[in-house]
């Protein structure tokens, strides 16, 4: 295992109009394709498998495995979906990647889609982010006329075409089966399983549903081969990943390393925390995932090292806070904005998000009673298990994860408004004329 | 949804300790309810699919089947069985008891707990779970989601979105059962609500079940809100009267008065479902023209008198005819009192001239019921469940969302369920077609002949034939040779809830009880024995022959029941046989037919008797009395019985049970038929556009007077017309149409139909104000067609 950043999906980033596909193509791109097209789609399925290759969009689960429970005597048309509907707050991975280099995307889906005998495929990219769809799009269109799309792609007798899709603005869309809804034109909530998208998922038909830099990492697996990609990484978690490091580091962004690198290296890299202050608590995956603290600095990013802490590796974006900060506040802001983004679909994401956000903000504002902590706690125990699907399970992740490390300044809540103890101005990573006003809006119930 | 499985594939599983086997693909909270187990839900419903959305039902699975179990308690509505699965409910788990103890406290927090002035306290399951593991007091202390309330979804629905609990039966229900998405989910989270589009209010014909299966009071009807608790009503469960369907209600009463009327649960007829006129349309004997005492005629005027006098003054003027007598049943008798008009007639006044069908008929259609529809046993009918087997349906003449609506409702489970395939003959594509994804044969109806002869059937084909066939000549002969050819199965659904025990009651000129033909001379014998009288062996008239001699003077007197003029396609023509002949009429409510009569008997309503109806599958239904007979008016049969004795006759019983023992009385008959002469069709108009024309669910029939909410959500009145035919009788630029018949006209508002076949026009035959009778010519006949102005606006000249 190396700490030393490895630039592989980045690498380009930086280059002169990298998202087109002169920059790309002069970067070595659409290599890995070409390197495909000789290859039968079930031999660049164990390639990816053999590649250990594991979903980057949150659960891990290893990408070529998934690609091989489609069912290939199925008459129905199989479908590659690409999930691009990036909305975990602190995550920023997937939407610098469409932006910068769109046709490591492209180059990733003709790759995939070809290993499961697809021939149409979806991104489906988040609404709001107009800039990075329009890259997209655009790139999508280089291709087809470069003949990297349509019919019989670069003489190979294999036909694909490419539907992007923009998402109208919910967090839930990127739950697999809602964004298969929302996709077909349904109302975008997450569909009951049994069946499995791999066997009736958009349109009834066997789909493979993977997250953009799971696609995006396809290309190199293939131009550079398996053993290149085992190379790195841990044990169980191979190969490289972006990191997306935000809040009170001295320089926030995309950092691509070996999956294992420590949090300690990551933040070092970073240029560390910012000047005069200390770590406090951070989020390792996005704020769906239980939040660490300042002595988890020897954390190891990857599957199983975010696990052995009780939490979990997510969509490795490390929202990053220092002492000034109130827990409190934080926390509900995160619920609140699942209580937005709640589908309403089932009871306890919908109600209990209701009647956390609404403990939450009474703590903030000091007027908490004896034993709102444990009863916090105990609707957290409510929701816990029993939601349809896992937008609730992150609401609650970072409540009872905040309570574990930070319960005293919980109960602080009992008696004394958040911004008394930790004003919000000294949170600010930037000077303001004056200290702003809180706003009575932003902490009401 | 799981693939039908057969009964034969057993699974077992252990559910609390208790070994229980169930078909494979059973649900588990299904399974549960098979060992004694309720496991309390809201978004359940066993006849939709499953959303897994209200999370009460979480059970412990400690082993899938597979040796492992699951970490978190699992949603029993949604997960199947399997082999040697172990499940603990909330009975035997403390996580699954706490999981359902949770869901219930989020459940009501932001609920309005309103209960004391809530229709649904008293039967809702929120509050009955609330009760028995709900907290006493609520943990929750902050602010309550607020809505304005109600709002309706339609002029008969009606939504609290704050006693929601968002259990989406009812937008399953619309989309699944009934075929009509207009209800839906809108916003999201906790903001998320039931609505509708506002130019699209759920306008359906089974809106009202919605409101049955809501598991809270957020739904309610516009008639029973605020009108009665569920513990002071008294429920009597029964058959509905609209339609032949026979779907089981169950009718609510206060204080002697009915106050709702539910679904039933009959898995084989309606399973939970009842059609909106069946739920709603009770309320035409409120109206101030019930007739309670015995009325005669005297200096023109009628006047009420006592029952002595009455049956007096009808057994004279019935004396004078010597004979000369005709009877109309209307086609909405229980069996039993069609059996004593049956019995009456024959061997009281001594005519064979009685007929039910209080609407257009023929020599063929009497041919084809005597000889395909009488004495047929329910074993060897078809049935609802013979949808669920075919492979097609062919609809010939019936439009079963207009005319049957649990026919319809059957049909789309079959389509949606097994992949039945639909067939009909019909002009257009009708919003009850689409919604099976029937294939139009488009015909018009002076083309039907032809194009039954052209339809592909099988043994496992079932063509449903509806009363409307009668108005095609040679339709019917058609059907049967279609079907005698092919080994197909076919049953004949009529309209009104009577007319199949008529038919076995022997309401049809020579047809005596269970199918007998009068001209036998065996089954003769075997009935006048059986009612100790001569039987004239004489066929008698029809409906149509029998107003026509009335007017003519050629028959003297007339005995109706629960029939008006406007049934009849030519009401002038039925009205000038009323005006002519003695009319002796037994109503329940004053009408055109009483206008015309010299004695009219008072009978009791539906509700206050009891009997039964065959449904369209032969099946009897029974009737109960839902509220107390009051002393007078009297039964039908009962009045029967009475005019009987002042004839000096005996009916031979005097009550509903006495007439079913002497009906039941009667052997299966085992002798000839009436055979079906074929008749040719009748060659189609040289030139105009040909009417069709069918009545739907909701229009002026009198039994809906005084469901103004009901009538509210009637489609709205239009004329259909094919963009050929539009163009043709150069209609483009006109949105009315004025149709012309030989007596009269009627202007329409006029709709364009891409389905419609062309030289065709549909408009519905008793649309408000708007009766097609006024044109004075039939289907399947020619009209002319001119543009017409709209109504006038107000202030315009």
């Amino acid at each position: 295992m190396t700490d030393t950043l490895t630039p592989v999906l980045t690498k380009n980033w930086g280059s002169d109009r990298s998202w087109t596909l002169d920059a790309y193509r002069a970067q070595g791109g659409y290599d890995g394709l070409r390197r495909a097209l000789t290859m039968a789609p079930t031999e660049v399925m164990n390639e990816v498998k053999d590649a250990q290759l594991r979903g980057r969009g949150g659960a891990g689960f290893p990408t070529g495995l998934k690609w091989s429970f489609v069912p290939q005597d199925n008459p129905k048309p199989k479908y590659l979906v690409v999930n691009g509907d990036e909305s975990e707050p602190g995550t920023c991975k997937d939407i610098p990647l469409m932006m910068a280099s769109p046709h490591t995307l492209v180059e990733g889906v003709i790759i995939s889609s070809y290993a499961i005998n697809a021939h149409h495929a979806f991104i489906y990219v988040r609404g709001e982010v107009v800039h990075p769809l329009r890259r997209v799009r655009q790139a999508v269109r280089e291709a087809y006329a470069a003949g990297l799309l349509g019919q019989n792609i670069q003489g190979s007798g294999y036909d694909l075409d490419i539907i992007v899709h923009a998402g109208a603005g919910a967090y839930i869309c990127g739950e697999e089966t809602a964004l298969l809804n929302s996709l077909e034109g349904r109302r975008g909530q997450p569909r009951l399983r049994p069946p499995f998208p791999a066997v009736a998922g958009l349109y009834a038909s066997p789909t493979v549903i993977n997250n953009v830099e799971s696609i995006a990492s396809v290309p190199s697996i293939l131009a550079y081969g398996k053993d290149w990609f085992t190379s790195m990484g841990t044990e169980k978690s191979k190969g490289f990943t972006i990191y997306s490091l935000s809040g009170h580091v001295k320089h926030p962004g995309q950092y691509e390393a070996p999956l294992g690198i420590t949090m300690g290296s990551l933040l070092d890299l970073a240029g560390g925390i910012r000047d005069g202050h200390q770590l406090k608590f951070f989020t390792p995956g996005g704020s769906s995932t239980p939040i660490l603290t300042g002595d988890d600095l020897d954390t190891v990013l990857d599957y199983e090292g975010l696990a052995a802490k009780g939490t979990m590796l997510g969509t490795k974006a490390m929202q990053i806070f220092d002492e000034t900060v109130s827990v409190v506040r934080t926390t509900r802001r995160w619920v609140e904005f699942y209580k937005h983004e709640s589908c309403g679909k089932c009871t306890p994401c919908r109600e209990g998000t209701w009647w956390l956000v609404q403990l939450l903000a009474k703590l903030e504002r000091g007027e908490g009673e004896e034993g709102d902590v444990d009863k916090l706690l105990s609707v957290c125990d409510d929701i816990t298990g029993k939601s349809f699907c896992t937008l609730a399970e992150g609401a609650v992740a970072c409540v009872t994860s905040a309570v574990k490390h930070f319960r005293s300044e919980f109960e602080l809540g009992y008696t004394t408004p958040a911004w008394e103890h930790l004003p919000y101005e000294h949170s600010a990573l930037f000077t303001v004329s004056s200290a702003p006003e809180r706003s009575e809006k932003e902490v009401a119930a | 949804m799981s693939e039908p499985v057969s009964m034969a594939e057993m699974v077992t599983l252990n559910i609390d300790g208790v070994d229980v086997s169930v078909p494979k693909g059973t649900l588990l909270i299904r399974a549960a309810e098979a060992a004694g187990v309720a496991i309390p839900r809201f978004c359940d419903h066993p006849l939709l699919d499953p959303a897994a959305a209200c999370r009460e039902c979480m059970v412990e699975i400690t082993d899938a089947g597979n040796g492992r179990g699951f970490p978190k308690p699992q949603p029993s509505c949604a997960t199947t069985v399997a082999a040697g699965m172990t499940v603990k409910t909330q009975k035997t788990s403390s996580s699954a008891a706490d999981a359902q103890a949770e869901i219930l406290e989020l459940l009501l927090i932001n609920h309005p707990l309103d209960c004391p002035i809530c229709d649904k306290a008293g039967e809702c399951p929120l509050q009955n779970q609330a009760l028995a593991d709900g907290r006493s007091e609520s943990r929750f202390d902050g602010a309550k989601r607020q809505f304005p309330k109600p709002v309706p979804m339609s002029d008969l629905i009606l939504l609290d979105r704050e006693r929601c609990v968002l259990c989406t039966r009812c937008t399953r229900f619309a989309e699944q059962i009934a075929g009509d998405p207009l209800l839906q989910l809108v916003e999201r989270g906790a903001k998320q609500q039931i609505g509708i589009y506002p130019e699209e209010p759920f306008d359906s014909y089974f809106s009202g079940n919605v409101v049955q299966i809501c598991p809270v009071g957020a739904l309610t009807s516009s008639d029973y809100r605020f009108s009665a608790r569920p513990f002071d009503l008294t429920s009597t469960v029964t058959t509905c009267e609209n339609c032949a369907a026979g779907c089981q209600i169950r009718v609510d009463a206060r204080h002697g008065e009915v106050r709702r009327r539910l679904a039933g649960e009959e898995g084989e007829v309606n399973e939970e479902w009842s059609c909106d006129k069946g739920r709603f349309g009770f309320f035409s004997a409120r109206g101030n023209d019930r007739v309670t005492r015995p009325l005669v005629r005297r200096g023109g005027e009628l006047v009420p008198t006592s029952w002595p006098e009455a049956l007096a003054a009808a057994a004279r003027g019935l004396k004078l005819a010597e004979g000369s007598v005709g009877v109309l049943t209307g086609g909405r008798l229980t069996t039993e009192t069609a059996y004593a008009y049956s019995r009456f007639a024959r061997g009281v006044l001594g005519t064979d001239s009685i007929d039910c069908r209080a609407r257009a008929s023929s020599d063929e259609e009497t041919q084809f019921l005597a000889s395909r529809v009488a004495g047929r046993s329910f074993e060897d009918s078809v049935h609802y469940a013979d949808f669920d087997a075919a492979t097609k349906v062919v609809l010939v003449a019936f439009e079963p969302e207009d005319e049957s609506p649990n026919v319809f409702l059957r049909l789309r489970k079959a389509v949606r369920k097994n992949g039945l395939v639909v067939e009909t003959v019909a002009p257009y594509l009708s919003r009850g077609s689409a919604k099976l994804g029937a294939t139009l044969v488009p015909t018009r109806p002076c083309d039907v002949v032809a194009a039954v002869s052209g339809l592909s059937l099988d043994g496992s084909t079932v063509v449903l034939v509806g009363e409307r066939l009668a108005q095609i000549p040679g339709g019917l002969s058609a059907v049967v040779a279609a079907v005698d050819a092919s080994g197909a199965k076919m049953a004949w659904v009529p309209r009104r809830v009577g007319e199949i025990g008529a038919i076995e009651a022997g309401c049809l000129p020579g047809l005596l009880p269970g199918g007998r033909p009068l001209t036998d001379e065996a089954a003769r014998l075997e009935v006048s024995a059986l009612w100790k009288s001569e039987l004239v062996a004489r066929v008698g008239l029809d409906a149509a022959a029998q107003l026509q001699a009335a007017a003519d003077g050629s028959l003297k007197a007339l005995v109706t029941a629960g029939v008006e003029a406007g049934d009849f396609p030519d009401p002038q023509a039925a009205l000038a046989g009323f005006d002519q002949a003695f009319v002796v009429a037994l109503e329940s409510r004053l009408s055109d037919v009483t206008d015309h009569a010299d004695v009219v008997l008072p009978v009791d309503l539906l509700e206050q008797t009891e009997g039964s109806f065959l449904d369209w599958e032969h099946r009897v239904r029974p009737v109960k009395q839902v509220v107390a007979n009051p002393r007078t008016p009297m039964t039908e049969i009962r009045v029967l019985a009475a005019l009987s004795e002042a004839l000096g006759a005996d009916l031979g019983f005097r009550t509903s049970q006495g007439a079913a023992d002497a009906l039941a009385a009667l052997p299966a008959w085992q002798g000839t038929t009436v055979t079906l002469t074929a008749v040719d069709p009748a060659p189609a108009p040289p030139t105009g556009v040909v009417l069709s024309s069918w009545r739907e669910l909701i229009d002026d029939s009198r039994s809906l007077d005084g469901a103004d909410s009901l009538l509210d959500t009637a489609r709205p009145v239009v004329a259909r017309i094919s963009p050929q035919t539009l163009r043709v009788e150069g209609l483009a630029t006109s949105s009315y149409v004025r149709l012309t018949g030989p007596k009269g006209s009627v202007t329409l508002p006029l709709h364009v139909e891409p389905t419609m076949a062309d030289g065709v026009i549909w408009a519905p035959a008793r649309a408000r104000d708007n009766t097609l009778t006024q044109l004075g010519v039939c289907v399947g006949r020619a009209v002319t067609l001119a543009a017409a102005p709209g109504p006038k606006k107000e202030g315009e000249e």
